[in-house]
């Protein structure tokens, strides 16, 4: 029978299957971080378990770190209570973790990948809901909660119910200025926080195709945003000469390219929803309200909640106004901006940071605002600062850190101040995401960097 | 974990939709490292609204929570589950749950159930309209039931079985422990391993 790609990587990994019961499903590689493993590790230990597998268990620290004075100790107890934690767990167990200041550390999306330990056709598990991102070399990878975290530790398996899948064909050929994160925004907006619930969405077509593995991983990284279980893209030469010389590719890399290309949805496999996306209308995208799916055009202009139709969807809009403290009718373009976020999961990869150093370069950012370029690993930050881009940034005026998760979650000590507005590169754009009180625009490298010249929400054609 | 067999309580309508779990529980409480603690920064930013629901004498006893469409979206993150939790909800009632959260939840033994929104309205309506209404949520039936009323939800055998013993997944699956070392030897050395790290 003709499967989908999800449909395949799911049958290879079925340990028991039983009828009326969840597959128990094999974990290929359990990434883990500080925030949420100390529960998972006590749990452990109450019931006198060992890690099954360490050899594919990995950690390192993101969410808590600070991006600045990285060798001092971490000021706040309670964080550092956390990394210690973690340090220590990692310690008693056996399990390999990169640590602030080590070479290997960054947020755990971006370390895995940049390894060679996310490879096609794996499963991917991480307490983590961002974990989508890995699904951009078709491997299934899901973020999963604390008690799955002990369940991945204690036997290496999950019991799941398989997802359902949905096809995101997006055809042509981006305009210029459009970028990953447009493709994902725009999605999101048409489908809602819901409408991926319960599937794995392919991201399939041309315009899919043509982007690098960065562009892959924005994508697939907001999967979770549509309320997927994943997100999953077919590997193929770009993916395969991504992997390749990387730490962890496999040594037969032949062997392994030969199954790698078996990984494609049937040609007749159904699916259970498709949707199509025409690239060539897609515009820079931004959102206006306090859920991924509030967005819109950059042409675009604040929604006038009386105008919709559905009284949810109404009562959403108005309470979204309110908090970001805005009024309809508003051309995007005019709302002013107090901080740019450059980094994240999403886009916090070295093409992240090309891309917005090829607009600032020679510029200076709007002395209305601040900017921080955030690197999503000391990896990538190395990388940069050996192509210049490091200087390119601050020269503009940003600030340029250290690897972590940093303004993305208000856990460290990068936030947004009570009513602050920024224009982000990252995932969510929830009430006090970025600091209690603050006000989040999500947006694309290409628009974070326009908006940091302009001190306007702006995409680079506005320049 | 607890068994989950039958509970009776009252509700608590939260007439929102889209409640993501930076709002259940701000990141700044995640950096604890306990499975308890959590219920003062339930709904934190929320709760510091006077005219919040949580802060209304009628609703302070509620058990039940009843939320809009799309509750739990975002962050994986369990504390969510656990604050609901240490705070003493037992049951929260949506016309639909985000994956992981309600994956968290039912691990967790916070019952999650599924009613169509006209359900979720009329019960919004009949709690507002009398605070102290007790509501009746059997595992064993799979229904709700007040006032007079009662309404079937579904849930999958197999979950409600484990909930309504309180039986630990982890016991479960290590009796397959068998299965496991099986799909281990067939299974491909091609696959990467982090251990020796390169």
């Amino acid at each position: 029978m003709a499967k989908t790609l999800a449909e395949k990587i799911w049958q290879e990994h079925i340990v028991r299957t039983a009828a009326g019961e969840p597959d128990l499903i094999y974990i290929d590689l359990h990434l883990i971080h500080e925030v949420t493993s100390a529960q998972a590790f006590d749990g452990l230990r109450l019931a006198g378990r060992k890690v099954r597998r360490p050899d594919l268990t990995i950690a390192t620290e993101d969410h808590n770190t600070p991006t600045q004075n990285i060798d001092k100790p971490i000021a706040d107890p309670v964080s550092k209570l956390q990394i210690d934690t973690l340090r220590n767990n990692c310690a008693e167990f056996g399990l390999r973790i990169h640590s602030l200041g080590d070479i290997d550390q960054g947020i755990v999306h971006v370390v895995g990948p940049q390894l060679g330990l996310t490879q096609p056709g794996m499963t991917i598990v991480c307490g983590d809901s961002h974990t989508s991102t890995h699904g951009a070399f078709g491997a299934l990878a899901f973020g999963i909660g604390t008690s799955q975290v002990e369940h991945v530790l204690a036997t290496q398996t999950l019991p799941l119910d398989p997802p359902k899948t949905m096809a995101i064909n997006v055809e042509g050929t981006l305009q210029p200025g459009v970028s990953a994160k447009d493709i994902i925004l725009a999605i999101i907006a048409q489908i809602g926080t819901g409408g991926g619930q319960g599937y794995v969405l392919e991201y399939r077509g041309s315009a899919i195709r043509a982007l690098s593995m960065e562009g892959r991983m924005t994508v697939c990284n907001m999967s979770i945003e549509a309320g997927a279980r994943a997100g999953l893209i077919a590997p193929d030469q770009t993916t395969f000469d991504y992997i390749r010389g990387r730490a962890h590719a496999p040594e037969d890399f032949d062997a392994a390219l030969a199954y790698w290309s078996t990984l494609q949805s049937d040609t007749d496999a159904k699916f259970d929803v498709e949707i199509t996306i025409d690239a060539e209308t897609l515009a820079p995208f931004v959102t206006w309200g306090t859920n991924p799916a509030q967005g819109l055009p950059l042409t675009g202009a604040v929604p006038d909640p009386s105008l919709i139709a559905d009284a949810e969807e109404r009562g959403a809009a108005e309470r979204a106004l309110e908090y970001m403290d805005l009024k309809a009718g508003t051309p995007l373009k005019k709302i002013a901006i107090d901080t740019v976020f450059l980094g994240s999961c999403t886009n916090g990869r070295i093409e992240d940071l090309r891309t917005a150093a090829t607009i600032l370069n020679g510029k200076k950012i709007s002395s209305s605002l601040r900017m921080l370029v955030v690197p999503g690993s000391a990896r990538v930050r190395l990388q940069a600062e050996a192509e210049g881009l490091d200087k390119v940034f601050i020269e503009a005026g940003a600030e340029w850190r250290n690897a972590g998760c940093s303004m993305c979650l208000g856990m460290n000590p990068d936030q947004l101040a009570p009513g602050e507005r920024s224009a982000s590169t990252s995932n969510r754009n929830f009430e006090g995401r970025q600091g209690k009180g603050g006000r989040t625009h999500l947006v694309s490298p290409l628009v974070a960097a326009a908006t940091a010249i302009r001190g306007t929400l702006s995409s680079p054609a506005d320049l | 974990m607890e068994k989950f067999i039958t509970h009776t309580g009252t509700g608590v309508p939260l007439r929102r939709s889209n409640v993501d779990t930076d709002q259940i529980i701000p990141a700044l409480w995640l950096k604890l490292v306990t499975r308890t603690g959590y219920e003062d920064g339930l709904f934190g930013a929320w709760r510091k609204d006077p005219e919040f629901v949580l802060n209304k004498d009628e609703y302070k006893k509620g058990t039940i929570l009843i939320a809009g469409l799309d509750f739990g979206t975002g962050s994986s993150r369990e504390h969510a589950v656990w604050a609901l939790q240490n705070y003493g909800f037992r049951v929260v009632i949506s016309p639909r749950f985000a994956d992981i959260f309600r994956g968290n939840s039912l691990k967790a033994g916070l019952l999650t159930v599924i009613l169509p929104q006209e359900q979720v309205e009329a019960l919004w309506a009949a709690v507002e309209a009398n605070p102290n209404l007790e509501i009746t949520v059997s595992l064993e039936n799979r229904s709700v039931s007040y006032d007079g009323v009662s309404v079937g939800f579904e849930l999958d055998d197999y979950t409600r079985w484990r909930l309504m013993e309180g039986l630990d997944d982890i016991g479960l699956t290590l009796k397959q422990t068998e299965s496991i070392d099986e799909y281990e030897m067939k299974r491909s050395p091609l696959k990467p391993a982090t251990l020796p790290a390169r």
